[in-house]
């Protein structure tokens, strides 16, 4: 498996499933079963790690005379 | 009309016989006609005979009429430029009117169902184009159009516009499913391409930001309707892509607006927007208007939003789903790992009852017991040779004794030898009288002197 940081939230969700279903079928040995569990385990804290790390912003892109890209903040107005 | 049919006029009509019957059977479907027909099929048989003409009601022919009408393809959905005049709405909430031009007339009844949609009050006088299928009013042998849609004629021209771009658009391929691509289902960065001022924006801000505020908003304000608008959602499109690539990538953008009269929306509708939309490597969900607004760029997007906050509900899962969702995730790992352990367990503790796995320390006892046997008897096997052993050291250290010297001692033999220097006297020549003596016993010695000595005669 790659690094924590490097897997994306969605990639996390689909291996975890792979990995109860695979769980499920009873098909493994036990060492391979324990494995899968640590990585299970690992897979829940970081998705929960993502899903903690609440970061929410909005910004605004524009195109600056030349071409340039700008982002500034953006706050809706009420 | 365009498609004229090989008409048959009303006089044909009641005078062709066999039409008449072969009509009446696909035709007259109501009871009262089948009922009809049978009681004529009988005077028929009669009247044949005389070949006199057959006699409708005009129940009947109007029925008829109609049918034909109805059955028309032209007339079925039909489109119509006109002048509104006799406007009339009565409490039934029905509109009915006539719809003219410098020729001819045409009138028209639009139920209340249909009409109770309109975006605008129609007026006498007012240019506009219809859209319904003709059919007969029976009670008074009318023809009629029945209006499903009417639109202010200028809007007729754009209609016409929509319907002419979707028609090419979709030739092309542009709308074809196969290039729909895949909306992300966990997106990090989404553009927004709307009105920066726009009740849109705010809506499409705090649905996101209540459902999933994990994401990265990026807005691009543009003009969504008037002048300019369609370049600047261009712009905005390539925009967003340039964004994606050359910095952080975007996962997906939506296009959106409120909704609006197919005015106010048309910037959604130009042929420009909608290239731009098939062209973007990001994916596009569009979000024009409300549920029943379709636009081109809803088409030509990889998918469609009825509302820019479905867009908003669409594009990001629901942060307290996904939590459910991932706790039960772990808890059926949990119960999978702990059976698949249970299993081992169980097969563990099976092996160990089995008696393949019991005989071997059954044997082990055996062979232990085998070896300490092995041992008593080596133990008893080498103190027996050495009770031998011993018996034979004994038996030759008794031959020893006898062998003695000292043993002749005690049989009564005494030696004697000379002193000072102690050698053993075996002859009497080796001594002279006055010579000291040392005579051993068994038990002693003593030292005497040689008083005499005589030797034997040889």
């Amino acid at each position: 498996m790659e690094e924590g940081e490097e897997i994306t939230f969605e990639d996390a969700m689909k291996r975890l499933e792979e990995i109860v279903e695979t769980l499920g079928e009873g098909n493994l040995s036990l060492e391979d079963s324990l494995k899968r569990f640590q990585e299970g385990m690992e897979l829940c804290k970081i998705c929960n790690k993502k899903l903690d790390e609440a970061e929410y912003k909005v910004e605004k892109l524009m195109e600056k005379e030349g071409g340039e890209l700008s982002v500034e903040g953006f706050e809706v107005k009420e | 009309m365009e498609k004229p049919r090989k008409g048959i006029t009303l006089m044909d009509f009641l005078h062709s016989q066999k039409d008449v019957v072969e009509e009446e059977k696909c035709g007259v479907e109501s009871e009262s006609g089948i009922e009809i027909a049978k009681i004529e099929e009988k005077e028929e048989k009669g009247i044949e005979e005389k070949e006199t003409p057959r006699i409708y009601s005009v129940q009947e022919v109007t029925r008829y009429i109609r049918q034909r009408l109805d059955e028309d393809e032209v007339l079925r959905d039909i489109y119509i430029k006109g002048e509104l005049s006799n406007l009339s709405q009565p409490t039934s909430g029905h509109l009915y009117f006539t719809l003219k031009d410098e020729s001819s007339e045409l009138p028209c009844v639009m139920f209340r169902e249909q009409n109770r949609g309109l975006k605008f009050v129609p007026e006498d006088g007012m240019s506009v184009i219809v859209r319904g299928h003709i059919s007969v009013y029976e009670r008074r042998g009318k023809y009629q159009l029945y209006v499903d849609e009417i639109q202010e004629e200028g809007i007729g021209a754009l209609y016409r516009a929509f319907e002419q771009l979707k028609k090419k658009l979709k030739d092309e391929g542009l709308f074809d499913v196969v290039y729909k691509k895949l909306i992300p289902s966990f997106p990090r960065r989404i553009g927004i391409i709307t009105s920066p001022t726009s009740a849109a924006i705010r809506d499409m801000l705090k649905i996101t930001k209540k459902r999933f505020p994990h994401v990265h908003i990026l807005l691009a304000p543009v003009a969504v309707q008037g002048e300019g608008a369609s370049s600047q959602i261009v712009n905005a499109i390539q925009l967003m892509n340039r964004y994606s690539a050359e910095r952080e990538k975007i996962d997906v953008l939506i296009l959106g607006r409120g909704g609006g009269s197919i005015e106010e929306l048309w910037a959604f509708n130009e042929e420009c927007v909608a290239r731009e939309i098939f062209s973007s490597p990001i994916p596009v969900i569009s979000a024009v208007g409300h549920e029943t607004d379709f636009t081109i760029a809803d088409f030509v997007a990889d998918k469609r939003a009825a509302t820019p906050s479905e867009a908003a509900e669409l594009v990001v899962p629901d942060k307290r789903e996904i939590e459910k969702n991932l706790s039960s995730l772990e808890l059926r790992m949990r119960q999978n790992v702990f059976k698949a352990v249970e299993y081992y367990r169980k097969q563990l503790k099976s092996i160990e009852k089995s008696v393949l796995f019991r005989k071997p320390t059954e044997r082990i006892n055996q062979y232990r017991q085998t070896v300490d046997e092995l041992k008593r008897n080596m133990v008893a096997e080498i103190t027996h040779l050495v009770t031998l052993q011993r018996k034979s050291v004994q038996a030759l250290t008794g031959k020893l004794d006898a062998l003695s010297p000292l043993a002749i001692l005690e049989r009564g033999y005494s030696i004697c030898s000379k002193l000072p220097e102690g050698k053993i006297v075996r002859s009497v020549k080796e001594i002279s009288v006055g010579d000291a003596l040392k005579v051993l016993f068994t038990d002693g010695d003593a030292i005497s002197e040689v008083k005499a000595k005589s030797a034997k005669k040889q």
